[in-house]
This record gives structure tokens, C-alpha cells and sequence, in this order.
């Protein structure tokens, strides 16, 4: 390195430092000048809130897309979230560390199995089962909550864990000392002292919900209409861009990328309250 | 009424453990369900013999390639960018607002879905640089993709160092670089591979921004500038398409086993790791 020397090296790796915050920039650069045009042209009123997508005659209401979107990650928290705290909760304060070594990894291994596997287990698994108990065409609304719940737990799970093995074991110990159950414990102290971090977790499910892709795609049934029941067949904002990228031109396409900003701008908006959530966190001294 | 607090703890560590046990069956189910299902289809011939009329007959080969080169390119891009970046935000500087930037940063684009990557891969690589649905498009794109996790766990890497190694070292009179080199980076090696393991865990099972980038093409590609589809994507076109069950079985096995592999191994270096600090 005497070719380039200190000065050189620490200026090569500041530059190199910006790469990731570089990247950021430029995908919200060339997402926002595809889409923003067509927002303004279409009138952000129009855009988001007529129910009309018929790209042929140039009718661009996304709707109920945005509103498949709400209902689908909002299922996926009603049943991710619970179960992903409550797992969270057992495995951080009832099970040995020794079992929680080998648990804790798997759970998060599950976090690598790709989305388009999970969608499969619902086309195969769950959409038969829907139909045939609860009636309607199987893949909906219902199922792409419940794919997305699991989908969501490892997250949920891992980063529960984390907050709530971060709280001093003193604050425990207080607790015990003043007669509480383990329990009482749990629910009065630890997670409340942990709060932050769980919710966090949450939101972080919540933006992986909203951004899932494939899996919806493949379970959700993708009708462009407002849900009236969790039965009926919808269309999220990424399968809406997903399933019409691969064909569409001119203000069609436009229209798609103006779909990606409304997504990309819920994403930001909800990955920092959870970084400012996260950074709350109690650590222990 | 009061419910007894014993009672309370008794239905609690029921509902939490229930919850858990609920929550790791249908974990295990899924990957059981797939492997038994998948793997009486894959066999040597399946993995070394091309697709045949769109994927009803044959084997994966090609987009086994596929699979193999765009995390590779992928990697070949983030890896030195990520741990410099990482370096430089451990050893370079202490925190200060562009710090703060430079990592809040890092966690936004974390948590962007991989449709606005592909979305973003599309218009940037593909259309405005020209480089059209090639393997170098795409593993550009996963390349940003993957960017935070190496960074994230390169940071953590380094900073598990001891500070006394550090000591040593400027002691002896060594530069800084000096001891990023030779002291820092050795050491902290096992756990900058485990985030590289888990970045190309991640390419690999990707779809949607891999879709919109490299195409779908089922040919042998010949050079970086050709279009190829990887075992996700061909997984998806399978089974989306209703073009065969049984290779879209088959496929999602293969797949599984890769990216469990690719991550036992990552787990299996950060344990050696962490056993080697304490």
C-alpha cells in the first residue's frame, strides 16, 4: 500500500462509505422521476383514491390496490404478530439457553427460504384448504394474510428476542425480589421495559408485508377490486407492479413506477420509526 | 374477579408455549413438505440436463448456472464495498453526523422490498445504462441488494476485534491501514464470510428483482451481457404457470437445499467464530 499510502487509503474508504447511502439516493432518484410525472399529471387525489385500473382506456385508480395491500399486511400482523411475540417471549424467558442456541438460529434460518417457496405451500396447501372448508375461490385475501403471518415470524421472532434479552437482568431480579410471578414479571416488567424493540419488530414485518411480491402474487388471486370479505380474491401494489411490468409501455408503465413510489414512500416512512424505535432500545450495562 | 397469579402463570406459559410449538411445526412443515415432495424428482440427470419445452421436460442446468453466477457477480461487486464501508465506519471515523447518515442509510435500504430493486434495477442498469436483461443487470441489482447485509455484518465482525489487538499493533509501530490489514481483517474473517454467506443465501432465493434484471431466458448464456433465469425464477414461471408440478417440485428442493446449505454453513462459521472470542 506505499503506492497509495495512509492518506490515500482512508480517503478510498470514505468514498467507498457512501456507497450504500449513494445507492439509496439513486434508487429514490430514478423511481421518483419515473413515477412523480405521473402522479402529477394524474392527480395524486385521482391516483390514489379512484377505483378504476383499466390501463386500455387509461384509467389509473389504484385503490384497490392500496387497499388489498392495507388488509393483506394487516391480516399478516394479526396472526404474525402474536404468535411472533408470544414465541419470542417463551423462547427469551421460559426455555434453557441451550435449547434457545439451537432454536433461535432455526427460526431465523426460515427467513431464507425464498418468498416464491412460501407462496407455493399456499397454492398447494392452504388455497385447497380454504375452498373446500370456507368456501370461495381458495386463493385470497385469507390466505396471503396467513402465507405472509408466517412469512413475517422470523423477523418478528429474532428481533423480539434480541430487545428482550437486552433488558438488565436486574430489572428482573427486582421483580422476583418483590414477590411477582415469572409471569407477572414477563408482562410488567421485561416487555414493557422491552417495548420498543417488539414494536420495532412489528414494523419491520409490516414492511416486509407490504413489499412482499411473489408470494402474494402466487396465493392472493390478483382481481383488481376493493375486499369485501377475506374470502374475496385482491390485487396488492406489488403484484400489481409485478404482474404488468413485463408488458406494459408509455404512460401504463409510468403509471406502474408512480405505483412503486407510493410504495417505496410507505416503506421509508415505516423503516424509520422502526430504526428510531430500535434505537430506544435498554441495553444492558 | 381476580384470577389467582398462579393460575395466570399456568395459562400463560400454556398460550406462549402452544404459540411456539405452533409456530416452529409450521416452520418445519413447510421445508418437510417441499423436501418430500421435491426430492424423489432430483437426480443427477435432473441437475445436469437442460430444460426441454419450457421446463415441462428436462432437467435445471441452466438456470442452476444461472443461480451459481448472478449471486457470484453479485457478491464480486458488494463484498469489497461493504466491508471497506464497514471498515471505514469502525476504524475511521468515530460517530459523527455522516456516520449517523451513512448507517441510517444502510438500515432504509435494508428494509426496501425487492420489486422497488427490481423496479430500480430496471430502469437503471437495464434501460438507462443500456446493459439490457443481462447476468450483469441483474447482479448488479442484488449486488445493492445485499449491500447492507455485508456491511451490518462485517461492522459487527470487526468491531468483536479486541481493542487490545489494536493496542499491540500501534505499538509496534504499524499504520493504521497496517492494522486493518494484517490484524483487524484476519480476525475478523470467519464472521465478514458468514455476511457474505448470507448475501448470497438471499440472491439466491430472490425473484422479483432478479425477473425484471436478467430475464427469464432458459439458454446457456455465453457471455455477462446475455439474459439468464435462475432456479427461482424458474420455480415461479413453473409453478405460476401451471407448466409441471413435479420439476416445479423438484426445483423448490434444489433450492432449499441450497440456500439451508449456504446458511448452515454461514451459522456454522459464526459459531466457530464467536467460540474462538470467548
Amino acid at each position: 500500500m506505499s503506492l497509495i499510502g495512509e492518506k490515500g487509503v482512508r480517503r478510498i474508504l470514505s468514498i467507498t462509505a457512501f456507497s450504500a447511502i449513494s445507492a439509496l439516493l439513486l434508487i429514490a432518484l430514478f423511481i421518483l422521476t419515473e413515477g412523480l410525472p405521473f402522479i402529477f399529471r394524474y392527480g395524486l387525489h385521482d391516483f390514489l383514491l379512484e377505483s378504476d385500473w383499466d390501463p386500455q382506456t387509461g384509467k389509473f385508480g389504484i385503490f384497490p390496490m392500496v387497499a388489498a395491500s392495507l388488509w393483506v399486511t394487516f391480516g399478516a400482523m394479526v396472526v404474525g404478530a402474536p404468535l411472533g411475540v408470544a414465541g419470542a417471549i417463551f423462547l427469551s424467558e421460559f426455555v434453557p439457553k441451550s435449547v434457545m442456541r439451537v432454536v433461535k438460529p432455526t427460526i431465523e434460518l426460515l427467513a431464507a427460504i425464498p418468498s416464491v417457496v412460501y407462496g407455493f405451500i399456499g397454492v398447494m396447501v392452504l388455497a385447497p384448504l380454504i375452498r373446500t372448508q370456507l368456501g370461495g375461490p381458495g386463493l385470497s385475501l385469507l390466505a396471503a394474510s396467513i402465507i405472509l403471518g408466517i412469512m413475517i415470524l422470523p423477523t418478528v421472532i429474532s428481533i423480539s428476542i434480541d430487545s428482550i434479552q437486552a433488558v438488565p437482568q436486574s430489572y428482573r431480579e427486582g421483580s422476583l425480589a418483590l414477590g411477582a410471578t415469572t409471569w407477572q414479571t414477563i408482562h410488567m416488567v421485561t416487555v414493557k421495559a422491552a417495548k420498543s424493540g417488539i414494536i420495532a419488530s412489528i414494523i419491520l414485518g409490516m414492511g416486509r408485508a407490504i413489499g412482499e411480491t411473489m408470494a402474494v402474487i402466487m396465493v392472493a388471486g390478483n382481481s383488481v377490486r376493493i375486499p369485501e370479505s377475506p374470502l374475496d380474491s385482491v390485487r396488492s401494489l406489488t403484484a400489481n407492479i409485478a404482474l404488468e411490468m413485463s408488458y406494459a409501455t408509455g404512460l401504463h408503465r409510468q403509471a406502474l413506477f408512480a405505483t412503486g413510489v407510493i410504495l417505496f414512500v410507505g416503506i421509508i416512512i415505516l423503516n424509520s420509526i422502526a430504526i428510531v424505535a430500535l434505537r430506544k432500545r435498554v441495553y444492558k450495562k | 374477579m381476580r384470577i389467582r397469579p398462579r393460575y395466570t402463570q399456568w395459562l400463560a406459559v400454556t398460550i406462549l408455549g402452544g404459540a411456539t410449538i405452533l409456530t416452529l411445526a409450521v416452520l418445519v412443515f413447510i421445508i418437510v413438505f417441499v423436501l418430500e415432495k421435491g426430492l424423489p424428482v432430483v437426480n443427477f440427470g435432473f441437475l445436469f440436463t437442460n430444460a426441454e419445452d419450457m421446463g415441462r421436460a428436462g432437467g435445471i442446468f441452466t438456470t442452476l448456472i444461472g443461480t451459481i453466477v448472478l449471486p457470484l457477480l453479485a457478491i464480486i461487486v458488494a463484498a469489497p464495498l461493504g466491508i471497506s464501508t464497514a471498515v471505514y465506519l469502525t476504524e475511521y471515523t468515530v460517530e459523527t453526523r455522516a456516520t449517523k447518515i451513512i448507517r441510517f442509510g444502510t438500515d432504509c435500504l435494508a428494509g426496501i422490498p425487492s420489486i422497488i430493486f427490481g423496479l430500480f434495477g430496471f430502469i437503471f442498469f437495464v434501460t438507462t445504462l443500456g446493459l439490457g436483461w443481462s447476468i450483469l443487470s441483474g447482479g448488479l441489482t442484488l449486488a445493492v441488494m445485499i449491500l447492507p447485509t455485508i456491511i451490518r455484518t462485517t461492522e459487527e465482525a470487526v468491531k468483536a476485534v479486541p481493542k487490545s489487538y489494536r493496542q499491540v499493533s500501534f505499538s509496534l509501530g504499524a499504520t493504521r491501514w497496517q492494522t486493518v490489514k494484517r490484524v483487524i481483517l484476519p480476525n475478523a474473517l470467519p464472521g465478514i464470510l458468514t455476511g457474505i454467506m448470507l448475501g448470497i443465501g438471499r440472491s439466491i432465493g430472490e425473484t422479483a428483482a432478479v425477473i425484471f434484471t436478467a430475464g427469464s431466458s432458459l439458454r446457456m448464456p455465453s457471455s455477462v451481457f446475455d439474459s439468464t433465469r435462475t432456479m427461482a425464477v424458474h420455480f415461479y414461471i413453473l409453478a405460476r404457470e401451471g407448466i409441471s408440478s413435479e420439476n416445479a417440485y423438484g426445483t423448490a428442493a434444489t433450492l432449499i437445499i441450497a440456500v439451508l446449505a449456504i446458511n448452515l454453513t454461514a451459522y456454522w462459521m459464526m459459531g466457530r467464530f464467536i467460540a474462538k472470542r470467548s
